[in-house]
């Protein structure tokens, strides 16, 4: 799904400057705690979100998530905007609820392929007192 | 909606046998923020989050909302499970994600305005 | 031969404007080292919940990196109160932080967790009242000269 028609979608507006709305996405994730988005999330995504602030953008980066939306009208400020400016990572806004806004991107057929990570690495701990 | 056809429709497993289904569900909301739901979700909605905190009851409690869906696997603890038991909040769970679990409720028709 | 680059970032406890600028600028080096995107992408993720937990729970503290041509070695190191169980920080979901840090999207119990999934090792040392060091690295598959 692309871009344009997401915008379509959600009745969605773009907060960035120069950042280039020619991207589309296969899947999508919705949530508003971000090590969720961290482990379960796979690339060529959108993420759905309720929260602002410049963590979201970071973890889209580090996540390579291709676009956010932000629902319930929220707005994130001009350096969070900036940042993601930066990262070339789009910013959408819905006045939609959350709800609504995963329910029609489901309705028009994303998905959330979720990420299972296939290693099972060795772990070592060690705890101390004194 | 009855919260009956939603467990049934979605596959939901429910955590709190002890207290009924059989009960109304008027929307739906959907958030992880404690603040968010207390500020915004309408009574008699049902609630799909992955936070398994114990807050997540005393918060659908407050706001009168239907029932709990945790999402991604995610296993409430006994404590959590106790006071749902307490303040009559059914808690339910899922393997989808919360995109999909949402979507398959939009597809029943429950909304959320 | 071997391409072999290190550095260190310094990270201060709180300072949330700055939240994950150090695991972006090491995702910025191995991108420009052309290291495969799906082991930077593991990588970044591994060290952002890592610079996470420094900003969240620490005084401050710091993120050495090593990268060679088959490996990429974090160790982060805090001044901080240290992990009094680490076997329960590693459960999902179990988390110690505030209502303040959930409201921000952050403690929800998976960082850890996520480390250890993301990486091929990971190894935590901590001492209560001191602070924790978290070291971890992940093989770079392909895009190396020579395997050993």
């Amino acid at each position: 799904m692309n871009l344009a028609e997401i915008l379509d979608t959600l009745n969605a507006s773009v907060l960035t400057d120069k950042v280039t709305l020619q991207k589309s996405v296969e899947n999508a994730y919705c949530a508003d705690l971000m090590s969720d988005v961290l482990s379960f999330s796979t690339t060529k995504s959108i993420l759905v979100t309720g929260l602002t602030n410049a963590q979201v953008i970071r973890t889209a980066e580090m996540a390579a998530i291709e676009m956010i939306v932000f629902v319930q009208g929220k707005r994130p400020d001009s350096q969070t905007i900036r940042l993601a400016e930066e990262k070339q990572i789009p910013l959408l806004v819905t006045d939609l609820s959350m709800f609504e806004a995963c329910g029609k991107l489901y309705e028009r057929g994303l998905r959330s392929k979720l990420h299972r990570h296939n290693q099972t690495p060795t772990i070592k701990c060690q705890a101390k007192s004194h | 909606m009855n919260l009956q056809e939603i467990v049934n429709g979605l596959s939901l497993e429910v955590k709190t046998p002890s207290l009924s289904i059989d009960r109304d569900v008027t929307g739906g909301y959907v958030s992880d923020l404690l603040s968010d739901v207390m500020g915004n979700a309408a009574e008699g909605s049902v609630w799909v989050t992955l936070q398994i905190h114990l807050n997540i009851v005393a918060v659908a409690s407050l706001k009168g909302l239907s029932g709990i869906i945790l999402v991604n696997n995610r296993i409430p603890d006994t404590d959590t499970l106790k006071r749902a038991v307490e303040e009559d909040i059914p808690i339910m769970t899922s393997p989808l994600s919360t995109f999909e679990l949402v979507g398959r409720l939009y597809a029943l028709g429950l909304r959320c305005r | 031969m071997t391409n072999t680059e290190e550095g260190v970032f310094f990270l201060t406890g709180k300072d949330f404007t700055n939240a994950g600028a150090a695991s972006s600028s090491l995702k910025g080096i191995l991108e420009r080292r052309g290291v495969p995107p799906d082991i930077i992408r593991r990588m970044a993720i591994a060290a952002f919940e890592a610079e996470l937990n420094v900003i969240i729970y620490a005084v401050a503290g710091m993120m050495k990196y090593r990268v060679t041509d088959t490996e990429i070695f974090v160790t982060v190191q805090d001044m901080g109160q240290g992990i009094p169980d680490i076997e329960l920080a590693m459960t999902e979901g179990y988390s110690t932080a505030t209502d303040h840090i959930r409201e921000m999207g952050f403690g929800s119990g998976m960082g850890l967790p996520n480390i250890k999934k993301s990486t091929d090792n990971l190894a935590i040392n901590s001492v209560m009242g001191e602070g924790t060091t978290l070291e971890f690295f992940i093989r770079i598959r392909s895009g190396g000269t020579e395997q050993a």
